[in-house]
């Protein structure tokens, strides 16, 4: 080898005794199945090696080139959102036994992290207020899609409702997953900025296989579940919501209020924001749904002796087994995400999950009331978490160039929704202080 | 490991601890009751285990003392390419430039970012000899479904509605199903004797209603569809597209693309060729290429290089739509593009002859003890067939447990369906010629006890903290979470 690239190991000496004992000459003959016309005769076009210290310089370039959350405050959430996350959850998820393993086929040697999956099962149990829960999806908006189609299957029914004040992401998601399969998607209008239950009870039919609602909803706004779950449940629907699991530590949970399916993403707990990704869906169902849920699901079995033992359980209705009858073709999940929340919902326990909800509620309604008496419009009538819209005298896009250059990440811009031109979504965490908002506060009100 | 360590996390809680410090409040506090309806304000607490910090590292830790992966030794996984997950790559993800940044901030504040993944979609794009890449796929069956919503949009727009996508016997659960769920009929071709593509089957089976054929190449047996122009040829004239399942492109880097053998559409498992760690089942990446034809059906957002400014594109009126929040799993991606420019072209060429080598050798040197259905030269991988030892009373699932015993992680097992008793083997370039010689040596010695004392085979494992689990059970009576009666009761911290 005339290279010495770290993560090779053969030497010389080591292939040509492989090839010897092969009765090889070279290692191209172990490729003479390849035919002619389809063999590269040149090294792919792409840069060359750099080494680690070069490469570790320039990665350290290109990130510094992003305006990051260290150096600026973020007002900006809309599905993700700059939280605290313990020093101890990184720590945790950076043990090589657990990133470095594959999904726990072999439950002897994976009691770590079926164990760990267990546990986090039981913890988004408790907070949506379901029976099962599974190890994790890709992210809170390809759930909703998936959460469509297990209710397009049980209920037999083709068409779903979806509320325009569901995440734009989830919608279009949404969207272009029933292409798939072919059910139809309907999209009920908004009444200021909760779901409108005039046109829900308007478009809902006996065909109608569930309605889809966030909680709260895109805009931050609580929505009123119990009375959208009555419309549904006089239709036979099914009842499927998208909940942020920060806001359910205080909020009552969407099992209780009937829910049938929840789904959402543990981002706000114990996951950076990384550009959108890797996050973590999850999915929770009521027991009648258990042998229909999508991924993989750990449960708890006992070995031959008798000793507490977990594994991976229900692996009928999964592709490996089921292949084209499957109920998901999802493989792959986001299982070490699913252990940095459990980390993060465990070192913040039963009462520090309800102080950091808090946290959010009080600054989100601190800020929200300055704006107000600094002349600017909150548009939510219903009460929000920490997440409210506001209307502004200029387009939010001049705003956040304002903000920017006064060291702040602005609001999200609403203007592709429905054409709400000059209005801004903006998201107060627990990451907030006083200080920032009121500056903040200051720049908004200080424009005409 | 000296002691074992069986509490469940919320068998540690007690009242009134905690393992964070939340700063007070320095805004006015909100009466809950004063904001929300009573009927939305939650009622009982969620049961989250209340522990210190201490007593959450010491439970973690214990449980990641249960856990087998790349760092602790050897994982011949066939199909999962377990090679080592680089140290760099998880750092640079790290980076606070990377991990701290919100996918809606403006264009203008993250232009490190868009250019990394511009990057990697054109080097993505060299490597599989595609003319576009698509990063937002989280997984490969994502990408799956991904390409065949592609396909379905491109046939739609050429006036056909193709229904039939056809599939190898020997193809991964996941090809199947994501035809599935694009809404496609799944044809099975058999495979020959020589494990590969029946080409006479296969033109019987192609018709004009034919959408597609996923085909993985090197296949699941580790053997290359030296046929592959001809396959190409006959779904091409048949007006059907060519899928590439990329699950096994670690033995074709720098040797030959996708593109050149005629495919139309590919997905690569970034966490599988590219480095970037499984994580005990995920997350992943599973990037898509296409060929010219077939990008403005990509899905939107394209991340564009306009000038020397880099910009997020959603007006592309045919593109399938959103397939994944945002752009996909970004951090997995600056991972892969870390390890792309540590390799550089030289070096990837290298990974797969490498791991080509490596899979020849190993399975040469186990064939005289094992049956070997497929004698020809492999790639990256090599299925055995423990039919041998069948007939000795001894399954494939005994002698996977017999390897936990000697501290390997066994190959993947009882795949692909068309071999019987199937051990697939994957050793990959990361490993040295002696662990490659140490896993065999204890493979022909597992034999061997077959032969002469097979229930130390049958008993095993005997080494794990815990035996074989009662499966069947764990399925019919599920317990899924932590029953609420166990919680609390137990002080053994």
């Amino acid at each position: 080898m005339n290279s010495t690239f770290r993560y090779l190991t053969d030497t010389k000496q080591d292939q040509q005794d492989m090839l010897r004992y092969l009765k090889k000459d070279s290692i191209e003959e172990l490729f003479d199945d390849l035919p002619d016309e389809i063999r590269l005769n040149e090294a792919l076009a792409i840069p060359e090696a750099i080494s680690e210290p070069i490469l570790m310089k320039k990665m350290q370039r290109l990130s510094g080139q992003n305006t990051n959350a260290n150096n600026y405050p973020f007002f900006l959430g809309a599905g993700t959102y700059d939280h605290f996350i313990p020093s101890v959850v990184n720590h945790i998820i950076s043990r090589s036994e657990f990133y470095t393993a594959y999904t726990p086929y072999q439950p002897e040697i994976s009691q770590g992290e079926l164990q760990a999956i267990f546990e986090f099962q039981t913890m988004v149990c408790e907070l949506t207020g379901m029976d099962v829960a599974n190890s994790s999806m890709y992210d809170g908006f390809t759930s909703v899609a998936e959460a469509a189609a297990l209710a397009v299957s049980s209920t037999k029914r083709s068409k779903v409702l979806i509320s325009k004040a569901v995440h734009p992401e989830s919608r279009s998601i949404l969207q272009t997953s029933a292409a798939g399969p072919g059910y139809k998607v309907e999209e009920i209008a908004l009444d200021q900025d909760i779901t409108d239950l005039k046109e829900l009870e308007e478009k809902i039919d006996p065909n109608t296989a569930a309605i889809i609602v966030q909680y709260p909803n895109f805009f931050g706004s609580v929505e009123d579940l119990q009375e959208i779950n009555k419309i549904a449940k006089e239709h036979g629907a099914l009842l499927i919501v998208s909940a942020n699991p920060l806001a359910l530590a205080l909020l009552q949970s969407p099992g209780k209020l009937g829910a049938d399916i929840v789904v959402g993403d543990m981002q706000p707990l114990g996951i950076p924001m990384s550009f959108g990704g890797p996050h973590c869906g999850y999915f929770a169902v009521k027991k009648k749904f258990m042998r229909k849920i999508p991924g993989r699901v750990v449960g708890q079995t006992e070995d031959t002796k008798g000793k507490r033992g977990f594994t991976l359980v229900l692996q009928a209705r999964e592709q490996h087994i089921r292949r084209e009858k499957a109920s998901s073709n999802i493989c792959s999940n986001q299982a070490l995400n699913a252990l940095a929340s459990a980390v993060c919902m465990a070192a913040l326990g039963k009462h520090g999950i309800r102080k950091m909800a808090q946290l959010n509620i009080e600054k989100a309604d601190y800020m929200a009331k300055q704006l107000v008496e600094n002349g600017i419009k909150v548009i939510n009538q219903a009460p929000f978490f920490n997440e409210f819209a506001v209307e502004l005298p200029i387009s939010a896009q001049e705003v956040n160039q304002k903000l920017l250059e006064a060291g702040f990440i602005g609001g999200f811009d609403l203007r592709k929704e429905d054409d709400r031109t000059n209005q801004m979504l903006i998201a107060v965490t627990e990451q907030r202080t006083k200080e920032e908002i009121d500056q903040f506060v200051h720049i908004l009100g200080g424009l005409q | 490991m000296t002691t074992t360590y069986d509490s469940l996390i919320f068998e540690l809680s007690q009242p009134d601890r905690s393992g964070v410090d939340l700063p007070e409040s320095d805004v006015e506090s909100v009466d809950l009751s004063d904001k929300f309806p009573e009927h939305l304000i939650r009622e009982t607490e969620a049961e989250l285990p209340e522990i210190s910090e201490l007593q959450l590292v010491r439970h973690y830790t214990a449980l990641s003392n249960k856990n087998y992966g790349v760092d602790n030794g050897f994982y011949p996984l066939g199909s999962c390419t377990m090679k080592y997950n680089p140290k760099l790559n998880e750092d640079v993800a790290r980076l606070e430039g990377f991990s701290r940044i919100h996918p809606y901030q403006p264009e203008n504040t993250v232009q490190g970012a868009l250019q990394l993944l511009h990057e990697l979609q054109e080097d993505l794009a060299v490597i599989s000899g595609m003319a576009e890449v698509t990063l937002q796929p989280s997984a490969g069956a994502q990408g799956e479904w991904t390409g065949l919503m592609i396909a379905k949009n491109y046939h739609k727009h050429n006036g056909e509605n193709r229904s039939k996508v056809l599939i190898p016997d020997s193809a991964h659960g996941t090809n199947p199903a994501s035809a599935t769920v694009a809404g496609f009929d799944t044809v099975t071709i058999p495979s020959t004797k020589d494990g590969l593509v029946d080409v006479a089957e296969l033109k019987k089976l192609v018709d004009d209603d034919t959408a597609a054929l996923m085909l993985t190449n090197p296949n699941t047996l580790g053997l290359f569809e030296k046929d592959i122009v001809e396959i190409a040829e006959i779904v091409h004239e048949a007006g059907g597209l060519l899928y590439y399942d990329g699950a096994n492109a670690n033995a074709i880097l720098g040797k030959t693309t996708p593109g050149k053998m005629g495919f139309d559409i590919v997905h690569l498992n970034l966490h599988k060729t590219f480095t970037t760690p499984h994580g005990g089942g995920g997350p992943g990446a599973g990037p898509v290429g296409v060929t010219e034809k077939l990008i403005p059906y990509l899905p939107v957002p394209r991340i564009k290089k306009v000038q020397n400014h880099y910009v997020l594109d959603d007006k592309e009126p045919l593109s399938i739509g959103r397939v994944k929040g945002y752009y996909g799993n970004f951090g997995i991606l600056v991972r892969a593009y870390t390890y792309v420019r540590t390799m550089g072209a030289e070096g990837l060429q290298q990974v797969s002859e490498s791991a080509v080598l490596h899979a020849n050798y190993l399975k040469k040197r186990l064939e005289t003890h094992y049956e070997s259905p497929f004698p020809q030269t492999c790639k990256h991988e090599f299925v055995l067939s423990g039919s041998k030892q069948k007939k000795l009373g001894v399954r494939t699932l005994d002698i996977a447990k017999r390897l936990l015993d000697f501290g390997y992680h066994p190959p993947t097992i009882y795949f692909p369906l068309n071999v019987e008793e199937g051990l697939m083997i994957e050793p990959t370039e990361t490993e040295t010629k002696e662990t490659l010689d140490g896993f065999a040596d204890t493979m022909i010695q597992i034999a061997k006890e077959i032969e002469q004392d097979p229930n130390i085979v049958l008993d095993a494992p005997h080494t794990t903290i815990i035996g074989r689990l009662d499966e069947t059970k764990a399925s019919r009576k599920p317990v899924l979470r932590v029953p609420v009666t166990t919680r609390n009761l137990s002080n053994n911290s």
